[in-house]
């Protein structure tokens, strides 16, 4: 493979990855902090994209229709929360599963009802829409760059936040122990609210920088969902880390795989996961149960 | 009235009705209670695995798909297949990868599980997809329904859709006892037990890996079954058979019926297909209310019809008292 196509190929698979990121790393910290296993964080994703798409349609402004969408995220997530999830804390994960399968089936009816199912494009703003030529005849998009760029400082924003703040103590105490952190007086309730709607932004927010450069279309959530969910097995649920190192690992081996062996290429990151149940089942980064 | 001799008799009642049927019902009612049977088998074989070994698989349809696609690569397209060939070449197939992949995923538990079996059948499901050797995603066709003729002598005829209906009901029997029996062996009790407490059964000396990965066997060659009378029905296999929304429905039976008995998910397979029926009489994006339905189940249906049969037999019980 020539150097210049490696190098794009490359840059393509680290930009997907931080996106993978986004959405999985919600769906561990919604799961490892809260117990919850959620399918339809997927539909939070196609959300976001079916948002962009909308607001930017009427607003005509990319940016304002992230900062719009987001606030719409933020609102279904608290809404979701407070109405469903909070009634499967305690439930077995089979109840988790069917309800956040029920939702699935919602959003993606609601979303041909209110879009058709067509598929739809969203505009690249003018100020990011160049390239960056490389050489003579390849160039990068400026829009890519710009994507991995934000990705990195939302990763660094979520180390921040879960790491070395107050809030980020509470929900890491939450996670380890519920009643002892309920019983110092801290309302454990709206931490996971306000858990459970960062997750839904952050897969939203995903969707909606997504939407440009993967379009919106139909089903777009469901093939995401199952990517994370690969990701969260082999980073091991609630690693902040290795869910990072996982989603840069699968967002690799997608592209590459599409590049190297397109026959086998929705495979590649299947069989990845598979050669890593086979050597470490816990996850990358979780001590052994 | 005890309830396990209310029970028995209201299956027999159930079967009885159901052999009956064909003298009265119409060929299009015949075929949907054919298709509601094979989902109820499907759904007992998920049972097994959901409700009494306490695996939560979201890759159940993986297996119920393969067979189907067993049999739709070994049809000839002039002639019918011998089912004496096609339906253990199928089994065996769908043993197979559930060996392979219950090795895999069984190495996890709880949450991972749920996960990777969703991802290996999805694997499955892009193996069969992308490939062209599989009809990619139009599907393959299974021109005729296999023969049961066996040197010269045919017992049933497949073609005929009142034989296949008794076929498959006698199937459905069959595997409901089957199953029964297994479930009442020592291996029964084992697994209930790997349910109930793993790290005890664990102390107690009993491998519980192997145990879990022989249900898992059987729970994947009994979804086999069901798979490959499913594509024989339909003359079609295409890759949804394998997707996770054949899981999830699957999973929604077991649940609406009541998980942790084998009447349940039979139980279950009539009701979901026959709302699935009504609520696409009612709407185009019928989805929508089945969506609602099973959020409006898993909040105040927790155990299922059984569940709520059982309460409201109670009830009575303290009323007469």
């Amino acid at each position: 493979m020539d150097l210049n196509i490696f190098l794009i190929q490359f840059l393509n698979g680290i930009q997907y990855g931080l996106l993978l990121f986004l959405v999985a790393s919600g769906l561990t910290l919604i799961f490892g902090i809260m117990g919850i296993i959620n399918l339809a964080h997927g539909s939070f994703y196609m959300v976001g994209a079916y948002l962009a798409f909308a607001f930017t349609r009427a607003t005509g402004n990319l940016g304002l229709a992230i900062l719009l969408g987001l606030a719409a995220a933020v609102v279904l997530g608290l809404v979701l929360e407070r109405a469903l999830i909070r009634v499967l804390y305690q439930r077995d994960h089979l109840y988790q599963v069917l309800l956040t399968y029920g939702l699935i089936l919602v959003f993606e009816e609601l979303r041909s009802v209110l879009f058709g199912n067509d598929v739809h494009g969203v505009p690249i703003p003018q100020w990011l829409s160049y390239s960056i030529p490389l050489t003579d005849t390849l160039s990068y998009p400026v829009y890519r760059v710009a994507i991995s760029g934000v990705c990195v400082a939302l990763v660094a924003g979520m180390y921040y936040l879960i790491n070395r703040t107050r809030l980020g103590m509470m929900i890491r105490a939450g996670a380890s122990n519920r009643e002892m952190v309920q019983s110092l007086g801290i309302n454990i309730k709206l931490i996971y609210t306000a858990v459970f709607a960062l997750g839904v932004a952050l897969a939203a927010f995903a969707g909606m920088i997504a939407a440009p450069i993967a379009s919106v279309f139909p089903g777009m959530g469901n093939q995401i969902l199952i990517i994370s969910f690969v990701v969260v097995v082999i980073g091991g649920i609630g690693s902040i880390t290795g869910t990072l190192l996982s989603a840069l690992l699968i967002g690799l081996a997608d592209t590459f795989g599409q590049v190297l062996l397109p026959e086998l290429a929705g495979m590649t990151v299947y069989l990845v996961m598979a050669l890593m149940l086979l050597w470490r089942p816990q996850g990358m980064f979780r001590k052994s149960a | 009235m005890p309830a396990s001799r209310a029970l028995t008799i209201a299956l027999f009642v159930g079967l009885v009705a159901l052999a009956l049927f064909p003298l009265f019902g119409d060929k299009y009612y015949i075929q949907l209670l054919t298709k509601i049977m094979i989902m109820a088998i499907f759904a007992m074989s998920l049972d097994l695995l959901v409700g009494y070994t306490g695996l939560v698989s979201l890759g159940h349809a993986a297996f119920f798909g393969l067979a189907g696609y067993v049999l739709a690569m070994m049809a000839p397209q002039d002639a019918a297949a011998s089912l004496w060939i096609t339906l253990p070449a199928a089994l065996g197939g769908a043993a197979l990868a559930a060996l392979i992949i219950g090795f895999l995923v069984l190495r996890t538990s709880g949450i991972y599980f749920i996960m990777v079996t969703l991802a290996f059948a999805q694997m499955l499901f892009f193996f069969i997809h992308d490939s062209k050797y599989f009809g990619g995603s139009d599907g393959a066709y299974v021109y005729f329904r296999p023969t049961a003729a066996l040197t010269g002598v045919q017992l049933f005829d497949l073609e005929n859709f009142n034989h296949f209906y008794y076929v498959v009901l006698a199937l459905m029997a069959g595997v409901y006892v089957l199953l029964q029996v297994i479930l009442r062996s020592p291996f029964g009790a084992v697994i209930v037990g790997i349910r109930t407490n793993e790290h005890r059964m664990r102390s107690l000396g009993y491998p519980t890996f192997r145990y879990k990965l022989v249900c898992f066997v059987i729970g994947g060659t009994v979804a086999g079954l069901a798979g490959y009378f499913n594509a024989a029905q339909f003359g079609f296999v295409n890759p949804e058979l394998l997707s996770w929304h054949q899981s999830g429905i699957a999973l929604m039976m077991v649940l609406l019926g009541g998980m942790g008995t084998l009447f349940g998910p039979v139980l279950g397979a009539f009701a979901m297909i026959l709302l699935e029926q009504l609520f696409q009489g009612l709407t185009e994006h019928w989805l929508l209310v089945m969506g609602g339905f099973i959020i409006a189940v898993v909040l105040f249906l927790p155990h299922g019809l059984y569940g709520l049969a059982a309460q409201l037999g109670r009830k009575r019980e303290a009323e007469n008292d």
